[in-house]
């Protein structure tokens, strides 16, 4: 398992913590370079679905960060996606699939320090549990069943 | 249910509603829906224990609504389905009559939405008893066995969407499933495509789902999907403390929020 390297999706506000993420580059602090980030126009518009999309495409962990509750650039949308992960977590937790792997976080602009944590103690976490292989085999066997029923 | 039969005849005769939706005896011994226009015809309908369909989601359909003002023979579940259908402005409360029926399968006088609303509070709204301990035996079992459980379930959904068209708060006209741009859930059947396909269906009934269990029953393979959307319900209740269709302004749980909404995974 030594080579094995986490692949991380991180699925983050404009606001707030695409912003934080690049104060962590330009105060030059360190981080894993595990973390493939992509940037929402809010957390309110990260849909669980792509979450599953992350998992399905071979995402071994998954952030998710916005602007702290207040501080959301559209008022509402971070209380919003907090409602929209208690439940989903709830269904995730229900269902077996691993929540474990799904870091949720506030991430201000001004917390570049806060990012380069969350990012490390996520990789080093998710280098622990290995690569999610049972969702991962789920896939393929999903491929092959649709090869089959063809 | 001659009570029942007797205030059917009098509100087609005096024009209150033009149509009736109950249940009617089958003919191989099984009940089936009835949509009854003719005062002469209102004999027929029936109430006993085989009449468990949720007739609420008769009510969006353009083919019911076009036959004029509705009256229903509503039990528990279809009442909160009416509220709910109300909450969410997909019906006008004066444009349905309700023939409610209490647990004991008697005829209730449900003069208006304020007694509906009474009636529905002071009814116990938690999920039905044998679906709770199926949850709970579930939520026993560690992680890999859940998920290897639901693959094992899901595995056999042919994407029927039976389960879709049997709830009634499953009433868009265009289903996520039919987006294809891009295409959120595969068309064809598979163990993976099966499974986001029922988080999606659950996660869109979170709050909403008032725990009548027809998707499941709908179900023609037997998938127990009717457990996700009431883990939800519960699940709901214990984070946030409402059930859904319980008056006519709420809104759902997962289109509002408070500020104070407490969780503890977040860092």
């Amino acid at each position: 398992m030594s080579d094995f390297e986490p692949k991380i999706v991180a699925f983050v506000c404009n606001w707030c913590t695409y912003a934080g993420a690049d104060l962590t580059g330009t105060s030059r602090i360190k981080y894993a370079s595990n973390v493939k980030i992509i940037r929402f126009p809010c957390t309110g518009r990260i849909d669980f679905m792509l979450l599953l999309k992350a998992f399905a495409n071979g995402a071994d962990g998954i952030i998710v960060s916005g602007c702290h509750p207040n501080d959301c650039h559209y008022t509402s949308g971070n209380f919003h996606a907090k409602r929209r992960w208690i439940v989903f977590k709830e269904l995730m937790d229900f269902m077996g699939i691993d929540m474990n792997r799904v870091t949720f976080s506030w991430v201000s602009a001004a917390e570049g320090a806060k990012w380069a944590v969350v990012v490390n103690t996520t990789v080093t976490r998710i280098r622990e549990l290995g690569p999610y292989v049972s969702y991962k085999e789920l896939v393929n066997k999903s491929v092959e069943e649709e090869v089959k029923n063809e | 249910m001659n009570s029942l039969n007797t205030r059917a005849k009098e509100l087609l005769e005096n024009k209150t509603a033009q149509v009736i939706i109950g249940y009617e005896e089958g003919p191989t011994g099984v009940v089936r829906p009835a949509f009854i226009t003719d005062a002469a015809k209102a004999d027929s309908l029936i109430y006993d224990e085989r009449c468990v369909q949720n007739l609420a989601v008769y009510l969006t359909k353009q083919e019911v609504k076009r036959l004029g003002k509705m009256a229903i023979v509503a039990t528990l579940p279809v009442m909160r389905s009416i509220m709910m259908l109300i909450s969410e402005q997909q019906l006008f409360a004066e444009n349905i009559v309700v023939l409610g029926i209490s647990a004991e399968g008697k005829l209730l006088d449900v003069a208006d939405n304020k007694v509906m609303q009474g009636y529905i509070e002071q009814s116990d709204l938690s999920n039905p008893a044998k679906y709770k301990e199926l949850i709970t035996n579930l939520n026993k079992l560690s992680p890999e066995e859940k998920f290897l459980y639901w693959q094992k379930e899901l595995s056999k959904c042919i994407k029927c969407y039976a389960c879709r068209q049997a709830c009634p708060m499953c009433y868009c006209t265009r289903c996520s499933v039919e987006v294809n741009q891009p295409q959120w859930i595969p068309v064809q059947s598979n163990t993976h495509g099966n499974m986001e396909w029922h988080i999606l269906r659950a996660m869109h009934l979170a709050g909403r789902c008032i725990s009548c269990g027809e998707c499941g029953r709908a179900c023609p393979v037997g998938i127990p999907c009717h457990l996700l959307t009431m883990h939800l319900t519960d699940q709901v209740y214990n984070y946030f403390k409402v059930y859904a269709g319980t008056s006519e302004k709420m809104s759902s749980v997962l289109s509002t929020y408070e500020p104070n909404d407490k969780e503890s995974f977040i860092i």
